[in-house]
């Protein structure tokens, strides 16, 4: 009896030790040696493995952002768009340099064809996909340029940082944003541009790329930028370029003085968490500037439409209030 | 009775209008002639604003090795060189002419003789071709001087000829086949010439027992010409399946019909190729099958380029009420039109009008893996699969299942029971491949 | 006027659809139904009822509060799988067993993978051999067939042919033996010889079995039905029995002793109703025609090895189960011909 547990003790032991050799002659000969910066700068990284720095993956990021450091000595031209500064810099102190600070971007949707501005003129009947619809047709507005609306860009983001709102058929860019441009790539028509965020995140922007000319781009889409050059006129910074009847507007020049949202006959140019304008007579244009978005218009729409609905007196104001609500957030969040 | 190998499927033939006899759509009053019309390069306008202009006076040069020119079709004055919406949905170039009389240029002959004698060498019948704005009319438009200029090192056996119209409803061909069965012959001689072939097949379906038989009748004065009856059967129009049907050769995947000494024309083209060498006129008028189920009268006339669809509709008995779907070609490969005031072009074989419940596609529900696609698809491809992969955005593995053969006849989304839209998803997967593929050769 | 609808290319769409073809299988089915409610009375409508019933239920449920989508039980997928289902079960079988092989049919079988055409390997059989497995006892106490409605409770079980057979064998005795002399059994406190249905009787279905695999005759016709209507195609079928015969007629011949001869084999036990119901399930068989050259072979190969040397008497559920499992790679494997592609 005492034999048998002797004898399987010793042999399993001898077994155990002879694997344990082997094994740790294996591993000294299979040895990956790794820059341990590449581990610490991993950790510095946001972990979203979106892809928005261009490279697979966080772990692909920090491979690259090492090697060029240990090549180049600098990281020049890597950003991290969802860490922004802040992990650059962390990024950077690990590996012994100094990031460049850059301007925080965010996602911003350059099309107003709502609904209710771009009328629906036919019927797209086939998968909910954008990139197919664009191949088939202009899209339900007609508007070659337009949004089509079938989400392309909320498929894409990772972030969870856009949707499509129901009432307006239009993406709607949330403050979470962090500018990875994945909805950029998914756009099939390319409306969607990565922007500056802005001091006080106050943007101003062309929320249109419809190149044709202004009779056509009006048929379809009232919101529409015709080419009329008063925006390109009015800017004091040279920040407004016309380009095959579109205007565009940089924002590494424009200093938000807003006097290209008022002139715009088509309130194209839309503005953004700027406070509201008291001034004088200008009003119809500026609070037709300010919520030149089509979600605006929808608010008394709305109210109008809980009234006549024959709903209980108790319900109105509370729905009403609800999408008051509803319609304010989107306001601040829209981009 | 002869057909194609490989799959296929035999969709109701609904050929409404098979026995109206071609009439002559009177003239517009205004045209809208695209300057873009045919496969390849687009062609250039020559003509300006005001310019005043006369039936068959080239308005748009092509100038590329595959591009054609554009003829006008009516005489007045050009209106305006613009933008307008044509039949893809887009804004594209296009000239507008008001139209004021119906002057034609003093070259045409209009007689209504037939000239049998081809006076033309080989090298003057394919600069006659490519000057005329000659395109394969069967819908691809593909220039047909391009398809008779052999490369080097290959060498033409036979020429087919497509007088299939294997797509339901249309009857465009089948009406030329009957009326101008002569004219065709000759255009199929001056082919024969073209390509130094002295063999020729006429592919028909038997469907069309009156077209098989009096094209049979007519084979005895022209040499070298045959008839072939082929079993009914989608897509037999398809130019691959059409060379396995008639000559039991398959073309190999992204090679061109000559691989196997074969090339492939419509019998619209041909009848065109014989106005063109013989009477000198220009590609400026088409036989275009207008019908639908609610229509008054459908039928097939002679249209000129760039009259408005909508005109074509008003002489057919006007818009039915419940139309809610209009598609320029035939059913299964068709283009569903964003208005119906856009231009009809050279490659327009069919207006048809679909009702409200014919319109409306059935709702997808999941795959059952039947297989239906795959034993229907005359390419031997696996549509499931590589629509499968287009929607999960997986392209590479689109490329590998050889999604670049597909020749979007439509067979797999018409025979799937789970109504899925897989030429949707495969048309997805082919555009972002070849955008794929092109990348990988600019690199 | 209407807006105009702009879709992709085709703008028609052929008659097919998935409830018609799961309609056409139902159909396909009924004769074999009724042979069994013929042999094995109320029993038969019983099980088939709830099991019907069971699946049909846990479809909707599972659709409504777990995958949250549309109703997708009018397609009349659940009502097949809860007709085979029932064809796999003797009809004497309790009702909470059924409600069981239901639940693990749709729910672990079907929905759990995502619902219809999602699912690697055929629900009924899924459901079937979870049953065999769990409840070995009341799986295989088969009810003798009766004349139509000659005593519902009958209690009274007896062997299928084919577990017979395969008891008697392994007991030493030959072939010859066993369907000359029959078998000494005691049934009640009495002896009664037992002997093994005839040819015609197993043509017909009156034989023990489980309740929709014992009329040959009936699962034929159903599958005839659906050849015609191209539920299926001819390749599955065919090369399922034609190496079912080609293996036992091998055995058959090598050692007639030991071995029962092919036609026996055919007629017997689950086959048929594998052969046609079960192995050409659309969802979990290849698609490519070759590939199904291979899955008939594949499954008549197996079931043979299954109940010649196997533990079961019966085999051809597990053949269908295993060969489900090897549809991805016949289907990554073999491609159907390509146009254009010069034949080898």
């Amino acid at each position: 009896m005492n034999d048998v547990i002797i004898y399987a003790v010793v042999s399993l032991s001898l077994i155990g030790a002879a694997a344990a050799i082997v094994l740790y002659f294996v591993a000294q000969k299979f040895k990956v040696i790794e820059d341990p910066k590449i581990d610490e700068v991993e950790e510095a990284l946001p972990a979203a493995n979106c892809g928005g720095c261009g490279f697979p993956g966080c772990r692909g990021f920090a491979e690259a952002l090492v090697k060029s450091a240990n090549e180049k000595q600098s990281i020049e031209g890597f950003n991290c768009p969802v860490g922004g500064n802040d992990t650059m810099a962390v990024s950077a102190a690990i590996l012994g340099l100094v990031a460049e600070e850059k301007e925080p971007q965010i996602a911003v949707i350059r099309c107003s064809g709502s609904r209710e501005n771009a009328p629906v003129k036919i019927n797209y009947d086939g998968p909910a996909t954008c990139a197919f619809a664009h191949n088939l047709s202009s899209g339900e507005s007609g508007c070659p340029y337009g949004c089509l609306g079938c989400g392309d860009c909320v498929t894409a983001c990772d972030f969870d940082a856009i949707y499509m709102d129901e009432i307006t058929g239009l993406p709607v860019v949330k403050d979470n944003c962090v500018a990875c441009g994945a909805c950029v790539t998914a756009c099939p028509r390319d409306i969607i541009e990565l922007r500056n965020k802005g001091k006080k995140d106050r943007r101003i922007f062309v929320s249109c790329i419809n190149e044709e000319k202004g009779g056509p781009a009006k048929k379809n889409c009232k919101v529409a930028c015709i080419g009329c050059s008063k925006c390109f006129k009015i800017c004091p910074f040279d920040a407004i370029t016309m380009n095959n009847n579109l205007a565009y507007i940089d924002y590494e020049k424009c200093k938000l003085c807003r006097k290209c949202v008022v002139e715009c006959p088509t309130s194209a140019i839309h503005e953004l968490n700027f406070p509201p304008r008291k001034e004088k007579k200008e009003k119809p244009s500026s609070t037709k500037a300010t919520d030149g978005k089509p979600a605006a218009k929808e608010v008394p729409k709305k109210e109008v439409k809980v009234t006549e609905g024959a709903k209980p007196a108790v319900e109105k104001p509370s729905s009403a209030k609800a999408s008051e609500d509803k319609e304010e957030s989107k306001e601040t969040k829209k981009e | 009775m002869k057909t194609f190998k490989i799959g296929g499927v035999h969709p109701a033939e609904n050929k409404f209008s098979a026995d109206q006899a071609i009439e002559v759509l009177e003239l517009p009053k205004q045209v809208a002639i695209p300057i873009a019309q045919s496969l390849g390069a687009p062609s250039k306008a020559v003509v300006k604003k005001g310019d005043e202009v006369k039936v068959g006076q080239v308005i748009a040069k092509g100038e590329a090795f595959i591009s054609s020119n554009i003829h006008s079709s009516v005489s007045g004055k050009v209106l305006k060189v613009d933008e307008i919406m044509d039949q893809s949905g887009y804004r594209r170039p296009a000239v507008i002419i008001t139209v004021n009389g119906d002057e034609w240029d003093e070259s045409i002959d209009r007689s209504e003789e037939l000239k049998t004698d081809i006076n033309l060498s080989k090298e003057d019948i394919i600069k006659r071709i490519h000057e005329m704005g000659i395109v394969g009319l069967g819908g691809a438009t593909f220039p047909s001087h391009v398809k008779l200029m052999i490369p080097d090192g290959k060498k033409a056996e036979i020429l087919i000829i497509n007088g299939v119209e294997c797509e339901p409803y249309l009857t465009a061909d089948h009406r030329l086949m009957l009326e101008k069965a002569d004219e065709m012959m000759i255009g199929i001689q001056i082919l024969m010439k073209g390509l130094e072939v002295d063999k020729a097949i006429i592919g028909v379906e038997n469907n069309k027992p009156d077209a098989i038989a009096h094209l049979k009748n007519l084979c005895a004065k022209y040499s070298g010409i045959s008839i072939e009856a082929l079993k009914v059967q989608y897509p037999q129009g398809g130019e691959k399946q059409l060379i396995d049907a008639c000559l039991g050769r398959q073309v190999p995947s992204g090679k061109l019909p000559i691989e196997v000494g074969a090339v492939v024309n419509n019998v619209g083209t041909a009848f065109a190729v014989y106005e063109a060498v013989q009477k000198n006129k220009p590609l400026i008028e088409r036989v275009v099958t207008i019908t639908g189920k609610s229509l008054k009268q459908p039928g097939n006339y002679m249209v000129r380029i760039g009259t408005s669809v909508n005109e074509l509709i008003e002489k057919a008995g006007g818009l039915p009420e419940d139309t809610a779907k209009v598609v320029s070609g035939g059913p299964m490969m068709g283009k569903a039109l964003n208005a119906v005031d856009v231009p009809v072009v050279k490659g327009t074989s069919g207006i048809l009008l679909f009702k409200e419940e014919e319109a409306r596609r059935v709702e997808p529900t999941n795959c059952i893996r039947c297989a239906k696609c795959i034993t229907v698809c005359p390419m031997g491809l696996e549509p499931i699969l590589i629509a499968q992969y287009a929607e999960n955005e997986m392209f590479e593995n689109v490329e590998n299942e050889r999604a670049m053969d597909c020749i979007e006849c439509g067979s797999c989304q018409y025979t799937c029971p789970a109504a899925r839209p897989l030429l949707d998803y495969i048309r997805l997967g082919k555009f972002k491949v070849g955008q794929i593929i092109r990348n990988r050769s600019k690199k | 006027m209407n807006l105009l609808t702009v879709s992709g290319s085709p703008h028609v769409h052929g008659d097919n659809s998935t409830r018609k073809i799961m309609y056409g299988v139902i159909y396909a089915m009924i004769p074999a139904l009724l042979v069994s409610i013929y042999f094995f009375g109320l029993g038969a409508i019983k099980v088939t009822l709830i099991s019907v019933l069971a699946c049909v239920f846990f479809e909707w449920l599972i659709q409504k509060y777990l995958i949250k989508g549309p109703s997708t039980i009018g397609d009349g997928s659940a009502i097949v799988t809860g007709i085979l289902l029932a064809f796999n079960v003797p009809s004497n079988l309790p009702i909470w067993i059924i409600i069981i092989g239901a639940l693990v049919s749709i729910g672990i079988a079907k929905m759990s993978f995502g619902g219809l055409g999602k699912n690697p390997f055929n629900p009924a059989l899924v459901g079937r051999v979870f049953l065999l497995l769990s409840f070995p006892v009341q799986m295989t106490s088969w009810p003798k067939p009766s004349v139509l409605f000659d005593g519902i409770a009958d209690a009274i079980t007896g062997p299928t042919p084919l577990g017979h057979l395969k008891e008697e064998l392994k007991g030493g005795r030959t072939v010859e033996d066993i369907m000359e002399n029959g078998t000494k059994m005691i049934v009640d406190g009495q002896e009664v010889i037992y002997r093994l249905p005839d040819y015609m009787d197993q043509l017909l279905g009156n034989m023990g079995g489980s309740l929709g695999e014992v009329s040959a005759i009936a699962l034929i016709l159903g599958g005839i039905y659906m050849l015609f209507r191209k539920i299926i195609t001819w390749e599955i079928p065919v090369t399922y029995i034609g190496s079912v015969v080609a293996m036992t007629g091998i055995l058959w011949l090598i050692d007639p002793e030991m071995y029962v001869n092919p036609g026996f084999h055919l007629i017997t036990g689950g086959l048929m109703l594998g052969v046609f119901f079960m192995a050409t399930d659309m969802v979990s068989s290849p698609m490519s025609r070759k590939g199904q050259l291979i899955f008939g072979l594949g499954c008549g190969v197996l079931t043979v090895v299954i109940r010649v040397w196997g533990a079961y008497p019966e085999g051809a559920s597990f053949a269908i189960l295993i060969m489900n499992a090897f549809v991805p790679l016949i289907n990554s494997g073999l491609k159907p011909k390509r146009f254009g592609e010069i034949a080898k």
